[in-house]
């Protein structure tokens, strides 16, 4: 550990690494609360594999990766929402149905540029590796992100508690949930470089789920999100880097060591205390 | 007498099916209304469309003199209990404090007064002990207390209640028919979506008898009669007897 803490203050790639996986673990953190306490996991999955297209075209511009890819995004939330809200198919079906259409075109796009993008470092993740560019995207995204839902954190509550409620009130309801498909796509485009697009997903909802076992508190749970996003992001920097292993496997599963530590040690939710109080009060008779 | 609530020619439809056919009433502030009728009948509905919760066909709604987007903050909503995330990380607290956004406006967050206002109202409903509780904790009856106390922490002149008493216990129902009586008392408007029949002449003032079509409107003791319930239920009453209410 002490020799990674040299070699962070000796490599500049290194620090990069650090600071925008880190970065990345914070933004999951936060957005990955909304989406699954609004029960759109799979949401963020479909947005991570529907942005590649969108990657492609973008390289086939020459033009920056961020723009193809948020257009990409958006348009994928779009099209899930009208074919879900104009036929009778369930909300899971119609993201099945789009985001594995526009993964496939984005995969047969990709082999078409193939002479200047590196497939298995968009689908996987390649942390170090992160251009300097790419780290000032990923803090720019960050600060911007961090900020709507600083500002707009009343609104996003209650149109994820009680979305008929929040509409009484008078509060833009489907503009919200847009306006968060957007923060989403920007987060999953930060996260492109750290962990890729296959395991973005994992990063969204593992640290999240980790804090949701351990509070009865959004605000609380959104801050050990971001904890645990980030000291994943760290710990799997760390093993990847000492033992020359693909980052984004990694810091996914060191994030779900994290959630197996909650899953069966939470104090309220906890499977083992649970197990222990049920035990203790049938063995009182 | 000031109008609280002018309907006229309302008109919902679900995919080209009428569910309500033109149904109009007026009422004045001060009063607490029961909106009846058999299962099917649209109640929810009439409900939903005149919140603007739904698209309507056809007809104006108006609310105090104005349309509804105008007086969102002064309109209290409890929907049916059952179409949230029990599990939400939220308390008894916060979510009583949620009563108090529309008044806040963008960018503002609850300060000491919505917080000592949204304490008032949960001891409103004798919740105060529960206040930390996660809501997916309560029972039904006070899970719907809790929900009346978000309604009451808005501050709203006129409350609409869908089916606040199915399945939760007598003291609750007490307790939410005697706040709904007071808010009555105060100069506010109450309506609630109601079926339990017995029920009807103790709790409300007025009645709105409704199967799809506007039965008839108006005190109880004029619509609460043998004929008009027949009429709305398409069957008859052999416990009421014509001109004799139970």
């Amino acid at each position: 550990m002490v020799q990674f803490i040299n070699d962070i203050m000796q490599y500049e790639f290194l620090q990069k690494a650090l600071f925008t996986s880190v970065m990345v673990g914070i933004l999951c953190g936060v957005i990955g609360s909304f989406i699954i306490l609004r029960g759109m996991a799979l949401m963020g999955d479909a947005i991570s594999h529907a942005i590649l297209p969108g990657v492609a075209i973008s390289f086939m511009l020459g033009i920056n990766y961020f723009y193809g890819a948020v257009l990409m995004g958006v348009i994928t939330s779009l099209g899930i929402g009208f074919v879900t809200q104009n036929s009778r198919i369930k909300s899971d079906s119609s993201i099945g149905i789009v985001f594995s259409a526009f993964f496939a075109l984005g995969i047969l796009l990709l082999m078409k540029a193939q002479t200047v993008v590196d497939l298995s470092s968009i689908l996987f993740g390649n942390v170090l590796s992160v251009r300097s560019s790419d780290m000032w995207l990923t803090l720019g995204i960050g600060i911007f992100v961090l900020l709507i839902v600083f500002l707009f954190y009343k609104e996003l509550l209650i149109t994820t508690f009680d979305p008929v409620i929040s509409t009484s009130y008078g509060i833009p309801t489907k503009f919200v949930h847009y306006g968060l498909m957007v923060l989403l796509t920007l987060v999953t485009v930060a996260s492109l470089q750290t962990v890729g697009v296959i395991l973005v997903v994992a990063m969204l909802i593992t640290p999240a789920a980790t804090a949701y076992l351990l509070t009865n508190r959004l605000s609380i749970m959104i801050v050990l999100a971001a904890l645990f996003g980030s000291i994943s992001s760290v710990l799997g920097l760390y093993f990847s880097f000492k033992y020359n292993l693909t980052s984004g496997a990694v810091i996914v599963l060191v994030a779900t060591v994290i959630f197996l530590l909650a899953f069966l040690f939470s104090p309220q939710q906890g499977i083992v205390w649970r197990a222990l109080r049920t035990n203790k009060q049938r063995t009182s008779f | 007498m000031d109008k609280a609530i002018e309907v006229e020619h309302l008109h919902v439809s679900y995919y080209g099916k009428e569910v309500i056919n033109d149904i109009s009433f007026s009422f004045d502030t001060g009063k607490l209304i029961g909106i009846i009728g058999p299962n099917g009948a649209g109640k929810s509905t009439l409900m939903k469309a005149i919140l603007e919760l739904i698209p309507r066909d056809h007809g104006s709604v108006k609310i105090h003199g104005n349309p509804v987007k105008k007086m969102r903050k002064k309109i209290a909503y409890v929907p049916q209990r059952s179409n949230i995330d029990w599990d939400f990380p939220i308390n008894v607290f916060h979510t009583v404090l949620l009563g108090t956004y529309p008044k806040l406006g963008l960018f503002k967050r609850p300060g000491r007064k919505e917080k000592d206002w949204a304490y008032t109202c949960l001891q409103q409903v004798g919740m105060e002990k529960y206040a930390k509780q996660q809501i997916g904790e309560l029972s039904g009856g006070q899970q719907q207390r809790v929900f009346l106390a978000r309604a009451l922490a808005q501050q709203a002149e006129i409350f609409f209640l869908d089916e606040p008493f199915v399945g939760i216990d007598v003291a609750s129902e007490q307790t939410i028919i005697s706040i709904l009586k007071r808010l009555r008392d105060k100069g506010k408007t109450v309506f609630v979506v109601h079926h339990d029949l017995s029920k009807v002449e103790d709790y409300f003032d007025d009645l709105i008898l409704i199967n799809k079509k506007l039965i008839q409107s108006g005190p109880v003791s004029d619509v609460f009669q043998a004929e008009t319930m027949s009429k709305a239920y398409q069957t008859n009453f052999p416990f009421m007897k014509a001109g004799f209410s139970v």
